[in-house]
């Protein structure tokens, strides 16, 4: 499962060993050093080469294997329990709906819990550390743990909710809040302190300052944030297979209380049955799926670089 | 509340009979370039309105003192300087002075500091009123990351001021000398212009909302040596309309600008682990730099020390 590091402490890592290496290579060092550096870079260079060939198996394995089945019919299809006419468009609807639901769940909650921790809260303040401290914790808790409590509290138990899109909504905005609201931060964080003190210089209020002035500047981190969180909902299935009770749904999703299905949901069904026509379609799905989110995690590295702020 | 407060100091500000300096003013500050040597003869105390009143002020952060027990007035249509080693506590005073200070959590201020004789740390004085009349510009120009007419309009629209927004964007363009460099493109973003047209749109920024002070922490530290000229330039001009209370290492700065000098030193305690600033010499800039009452004073104007 797509796990997001918060603190991409592995980035920060290789960042360094990579600038290690160049420094290493520009300066006059010994020749030990050299080789000994050269080796290091070496390496990584390796890692990086054996994940993206894992990726590139998965891609290319899936690709072949589904290809009988990459066509319109895929997405225009329902679901069926004939492997033949089965296809993903009730999924693709039901992402849809629920994805509309965890965007409106994560923008103002996610954004406005950063504003208030990182605006409205002393740094030294005890009570914004002992969140800050909860909500690294949360980022790290395994998806399955989340959709245990979307079954007990919201399908059952004090909302009761059902087995419904705004129950999924809900399971998968709780589970992608903690990174929304850490990039948030991080993001506003970036807006330099003389911004806040020109603003407040000329008698703008500390609500005006944050609306009119971080909140802008800090937009195209937070959308980053938004959307790699969004893109991680999608891919989860973990989550939702406690609250898929209905994962045969041979309906389109229409809203909020209708029963729902995903495309991951769907994808892990296909995966289960037995009926080698199903691994067929299974694959092409899965095709579908890494290709969205391939594109969302594209646009969300394109949105950083384009709107970039140098200070 | 705070609007009332306001009111009251714009009264104070505005009233009628305070302007008893505007013919000396203008005969100070009517030429545009000064020469190094050329001194403004700062008016006759007597004859002076009082903007700030300073007395015993100290600021401690978290409990250490940075600087204290400050006195002294501050006069209208004037240009104070603060000079100083670093570390004295230059920036320290003149963030009270639009209590910049109230952002620092650790900041503490005792003493007393009249404005227009209201004491601006009473218990009813809100400091984001206090900041739309006394307006300030930072040693390191930074302007907002939007164009050159919406960093000007930013404080007159948070601010409500009714008129054209153009009208009122081009005056203080006008106001600090900046209008004819960049009316062609008020709508490119301000991190385009070099950093000295940047510095000029803080000061049009702070202008457009029409404050009654301008404070400035080193303004020219960043620039070179040309747009440096143009800010003083711009000094003897804005004086005329604003009290100016500037922040400066550079000792031809302030003689070239200033009326009036105040000279701060780094003190230290018996055990030389705690240090703080303490005034050493307030007086008419000539005095200062000609015939200083205090020794250290001269030390340091001469160049000998700091
Ligand atoms: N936010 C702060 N928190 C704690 N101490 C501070 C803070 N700002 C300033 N000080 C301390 O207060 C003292 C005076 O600092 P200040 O910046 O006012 O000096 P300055 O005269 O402006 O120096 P410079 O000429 O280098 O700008 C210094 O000892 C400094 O370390
Ligand atoms: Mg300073």
């Amino acid at each position: 499962m797509s796990d997001f590091d918060p603190k991409t402490a592995r980035a920060q890592v290789a960042i360094a060993g990579a600038r290690g290496v160049t420094a290493g290579v520009l300066s006059d060092q010994p020749r030990k050093d050299v080789v000994r550096n050269g080796l290091f870079g070496s390496l990584l260079f390796l890692g990086i080469m054996i994940a993206l060939a894992g990726l590139a198996l998965l891609v290319g394995d899936n690709l072949i294997k589904g290809w009988p089945r990459l066509n319109m019919d895929l997405l225009t299809n329902g679901t069926s329990s004939l492997p033949a006419n089965a296809g993903l468009h009730s999924a693709i609807i039901g992402t849809l709906w629920i994805m509309a639901f965890v965007i409106l769940f994560i923008v103002p909650l996610g954004v406005g819990s950063a504003v208030f921790l990182e605006e409205f809260t002393g740094k030294e303040s005890r009570f914004a550390r002992a969140v800050e401290v909860n909500v690294q914790n949360l980022a790290a808790v395994p998806s399955i743990i989340y959709g245990l409590l979307g079954l007990a509290f919201i399908a059952r138990g004090p909302l009761s909710l059902g087995f419904t899109v705004i129950t999924a909504s809900i399971t998968l905005a709780l589970l992608v809040l903690p990174v929304v609201i850490l990039v948030s931060r991080e993001a506003i964080r970036a807006v330099p302190p003389s911004i806040r003190e020109g603003s407040m210089a000329l008698g703008a209020t500390r609500l005006q300052t944050v609306r009119r002035q971080i909140l802008p500047a800090a937009i195209p981190g937070i959308a980053t944030g938004i959307i790699l969180a969004i893109s991680r909902a999608i891919g989860e299935t973990a989550p939702l297979i406690p609250l898929g009770a209905a994962t045969f749904v041979t309906y389109d999703p229409s809203g909020p209380m209708s029963g729902f299905t995903a495309m991951p949901l769907v994808i892990f069904n296909w995966v289960k049955q037995p009926q080698e026509e199903f691994q067929v379609l299974a694959a092409a799905g899965i095709v579908v799926l890494l290709a969205v989110l391939i594109a969302m995690n594209s646009f969300a590295i394109w949105l950083r670089n384009r709107y970039e702020q140098r200070w | 509340m705070s609007e009332l407060t306001e009111e009251r100091f714009r009264e104070r500000a505005e009233a009628p009979g305070n302007d008893a300096g505007d013919g000396t003013s203008a005969a100070a500050g009517g030429s545009i370039s000064v020469q190094p040597d050329e001194f403004h003869h700062a008016r006759d105390i007597g004859e002076l309105e009082k903007v700030f009143e300073l007395e015993s002020l100290s600021v401690s952060y978290a409990g250490v003192p940075a600087v204290k027990e400050v006195s002294m007035d501050i006069y209208k249509n004037e240009v104070t300087a603060l000079i100083g080693p670093s570390g004295c506590g230059k920036s320290t005073l003149i963030r009270c002075l639009n209590r910049m200070n109230d952002l620092v959590p650790t900041a503490e201020v005792t003493g007393r500091l009249l404005y227009h004789g209201e004491d601006l740390y009473g218990p009813k004085v809100d400091p984001v009123q206090v900041r739309k009349l006394i307006g300030m510009v930072f040693q390191k120009p930074n302007p907002f990351p939007k164009s050159i007419y919406e960093n000007v309009a930013f404080g007159p629209r948070i601010l409500g001021m009714k008129g054209d927004m153009d009208e009122i964007v081009e005056k203080a363009l006008r106001g600090a000398a900046l209008w004819d460099e960049v009316k062609d493109r008020l709508d490119s973003n301000a991190f385009g212009m070099s950093g000295g047209q940047q510095q000029r749109l803080c000061i049009a920024r702070c202008i457009a909302v029409e404050p009654d002070v301008i404070l400035m922490d080193e303004p020219c530290s960043a620039l070179d040596p040309i747009s440096t000229g143009k800010i003083e330039d711009l000094m003897m001009e804005l004086k005329r309309e604003f009290s100016i209370v500037i922040v400066t290492h550079n000792m031809q700065q302030a003689a070239r600008v200033s009326d009036r000098t105040a000279f701060l030193m780094v003190e230290l305690d018996a055990t030389e682990q705690n240090r703080w600033g303490r005034i050493v010499e307030y007086d008419a800039t000539e005095k200062i730099f000609t015939n200083p009452g205090d020794p250290r004073t001269e030390d340091y104007v001469s160049g000998k020390v700091g």
